[in-house]
């Protein structure tokens, strides 16, 4: 037992848990907590500029590292601008604590509680109640140990996700015999993690059978770090890969057996291949509407096994033959264990031939001149410049996709991007946290120009905190994604996508401090690209697109994967 | 698939924000509660609520799965209407225009074994106990005469026999 304050007891279970930054905003209400830090070397505290990218970037951080993400901000505005990350971090199963100030819980000097609307008080508790695993509001200095350490727990084991700490203000300046324990009882929480051996050898001998698998390796597989148990299960099948958007670099892309991503805007390869399967491996994923299209269209001749973590997932939107419920690498150590004993890993198969057949034919032909700055091209040649295990993190809409489609992924970790919620302005502030996390690497943010305005003002903590990190600006003035919707399917009726050649990107980045350039050619990108990624400040490449360009191929909204087109044409 | 009602009971943590975090995830999932009811259990840190959800056999699975995974709920059954024993309470509220009606509102109530709990000049007060269909069957007899207020519980309901939703 040791006395200490609330807020010193947050600090010591934040260090016990080993955090190294937190991303955050200082206010009112969480003024006794930064009042420790000031104190505390051992944690970095990194200045946001708006609550929001604190919150991406915890994630960003989460993401890159495998660790969790620590943001704070303070009560009412400063919690809620944190909602927005908290809930993607939410969607896509990224373990972030999120603390909060809050207004005094007890009567101090008849001071105002929690529920008489005091200034700045915000519910951030019901607010955050559907985007969180957990939340916890301690109304006791002494139940902080316990509280952080169970909500480090939650949100790093079963299927990970935020959890929020809302800290009252004299909860935190209140002294109290503090006990510290490395216990964590959770009576309602017991996250499965072995799989059902009796599940797995019914897996096992569908997939024994199997003539045409293919394997859907989703975020699960990053989450558990299984790529290698996933390689090494599909070498042994002789089964291609295909990833949604959250598995992206799971499985090594330059990998005969990976197909690319599957989706919305998935590869054409992956799609077909996947609609020939007879039995389809799913690991890790939730079959969101994104990924299957019209679910009746979805691999209808298929026998399914689903592996997943979370019982949840098992039925929600597809019905599955084989469901079994664990942690993705231990099932799929499992697989591979009962199946090696029955199979011989073979060099090829008819299964295989025609994979590579399809993959040779549906392969995206990406040519033009000097001048031509179409962005499959721009990524491509991103690609060939940046070593293997440079983190890329994208913004939402046609960026992303674009970087989807024509990034090739090596590693787990290296592709960070928001996939459920979509949340456009994630990319910059994730690349933020993905920097801290990694500071060896270079991290680069394919941004938008509608998603980069939307967190652009956090140049300003890349600058100060000297976290450099490279922009790409695919610049089409235009709310692009939005705009090719209303060109396929609103007539050209372009309602409020126009962003006008406002601002200056390159005069932007100079005015917070960084580096702006623009380019016109290929060459310029690329020499544009090396020299940012060996800056020792944020560099922001302005590179000016056409507004005309379309992400293609592409699966209309409520069709199924066989309704893909690959040009506007086929509409 | 056939669209019925299920009765699922759950034992969660006996503190405050537990039913909010439960009715918020049924309001989000597009779930609808047809009744709950919520109190303490043998054990004074654990409540227990009876909720009644109507819907097909895949739904009644998700809602299951997804109050599991709700950290504050630590177990959560489906109840077998075939051997459960399953009560409501309601109050009943009912005008008596005249003598007539009072004595009649008295008889019916004395058939289904409610109870009068409160008399005034223009109204009368019913307890009626059993199950839903019972407590229905009870209010459309006193609408003739005047509904004037109803306070049902929703539905509380427990296993028979030995099979129990307990935490050891």
């Amino acid at each position: 037992m040791t006395k200490m304050s609330g807020a010193q007891a947050v600090v010591e279970a934040l260090k016990r848990q080993k955090v190294e930054a937190i991303f955050g905003i200082i206010g009112g209400a969480v003024l006794p907590i930064y009042d420790v830090l000031y104190e505390t070397p051992e944690i970095r505290h990194i200045l946001a500029r708006h609550e929001q990218c604190a919150a991406h970037a915890a994630d960003g951080y989460a993401r890159a590292s495998g660790r969790p993400g620590v943001c704070m901000a303070t009560s009412g505005p400063g919690a809620t601008n944190l909602v927005t990350g908290i809930a993607n971090a939410y969607m896509d199963s990224s373990p972030i604590i999120a603390l909060t100030g809050q207004v005094n819980a007890f009567a101090v000097n008849s001071s105002y509680l929690i529920g008489k609307d005091a200034f700045q008080e915000a519910d951030i508790i019901g607010i955050t109640t559907p985007v969180t695993k957990y939340n916890y509001q301690p109304k006791k200095a002494s139940e902080i140990p316990k509280i952080v350490k169970q909500a480090f727990y939650i949100a790093t084991t079963g299927r990970p996700g935020p959890v929020l700490i809302d800290l009252p203000k004299n909860v935190q300046s209140e002294t109290a015999e503090m006990k510290f324990t490395d216990n964590v009882e959770i009576r309602g929480y017991k996250p499965k993690t072995d799989p059902h051996l009796g599940q797995v050898k019914k897996a096992v001998e569908l997939l024994f059978k199997a003539e045409r698998p293919v394997i859907l390796a989703g975020g699960g597989i990053i989450a558990s770090n299984a790529s290698p148990e996933l390689l090494a299960l599909a070498e042994l099948l002789m089964s291609p890969v295909t990833t949604p958007l959250m598995g992206k670099g799971c499985f090594p892309e330059n990998h005969p057996l990976s197909l690319g991503n599957l989706g919305m805007h998935g590869t054409r390869a992956a799609t077909k291949l996947i609609l020939e399967a007879d039995v389809l491996l799913a690991v890790g994923t939730r079959f969101s509407d994104r990924t299957t299209g019209k679910l009746d269209e979805f691999c209808p001749d298929a026998k399914i096994i689903h592996i997943d973590i979370d019982t949840a997932e098992i039925g929600k939107n597809v019905d599955v033959d084989i469901p079994i419920v664990a942690d993705a690498k231990k099932a799929l150590k499992e697989i591979y264990k009962y199946l090696t004993k029955k199979l011989q890993k073979k060099e090829s198969s008819q299964w295989f031939k025609r994979v590579q057949e399809v993959k040779d034919q549906l392969k995206d032909e990406v040519s033009g001149g000097e001048k031509d700055l179409k962005p499959p091209r721009l990524i491509k040649e991103l690609r060939k410049i940046l070593p293997n295990n440079a983190i890329v993190t994208t913004e939402v809409g046609q960026n992303q996709m674009w970087a989807a489609l024509h990034f090739t992924a090596y590693e787990p970790r290296t592709f960070i991007s928001s996939g459920g919620l979509g949340t456009m302005g994630f990319g910059f502030p994730a690349s933020i946290g993905a920097k801290v996390a990694c500071p060896d690497r270079p991290v680069v943010d394919i941004a938008g120009d509608g998603s980069f305005r939307m967190t652009e003002q956090d140049l300003a903590c890349s600058v100060q905190e000297k976290i450099p990190v490279t922009v790409i600006v695919l610049n089409n003035s235009v709310l692009g994604m939005v705009a090719q919707w209303q060109r396929l399917f609103y007539g050209r009726r372009y309602s409020a996508v126009n962003l006008g050649s406002v601002p200056d990107f390159v005069k932007l980045a100079e005015a917070y401090g960084a580096k702006g350039t623009r380019v016109g050619s290929l060459k310029e990108f690329s020499n544009a690209v090396r020299k940012a990624i060996k800056s020792e400040v944020t560099t922001v490449i302005d590179v000016p697109i056409s507004p005309e360009e379309n992400v293609f191929p592409m699966i209309p909204a409520g069709a199924g994967l066989k309704g893909m087109v690959k040009s506007e044409e086929e509409l | 698939m056939d669209e019925k009602s299920h009765i699922i009971a759950a034992i969660v943590e006996h503190k405050p924000g537990v039913l909010y975090s439960v009715a918020n995830m049924f309001r989000r999932r597009n779930f609808n509660i047809e009744s709950i009811s919520v109190g303490p259990t043998e054990k004074n840190d654990l409540a227990r609520m009876t909720i009644t959800v109507n819907g097909d056999e895949k739904l009644v699975e998700q809602v299951i799965k997804q109050m599991n995974k709700l950290i504050d709920v630590i177990k959560v059954s489906r109840l077998d209407p075939t051997n459960i024993v399953s009560r409501e309470m309601a109050l009943v509220k009912i005008t008596t225009h005249d003598a007539k009606a009072r004595s009649d509102i008295i008889n019916y109530a004395d058939i289904f074994r409610a109870r009068v709990v409160d008399v005034s000049s223009e109204t009368l007060m019913a307890e009626i106990t059993g199950g839903s269909d019972k407590i229905d069957a009870f209010i459309d007899l006193m609408r003739p005469f005047g509904v004037k207020e109803v306070a049902r519980t929703g539905i509380t309901a427990l296993s028979r026999g030995a099979k129990s939703v307990r935490i050891e």
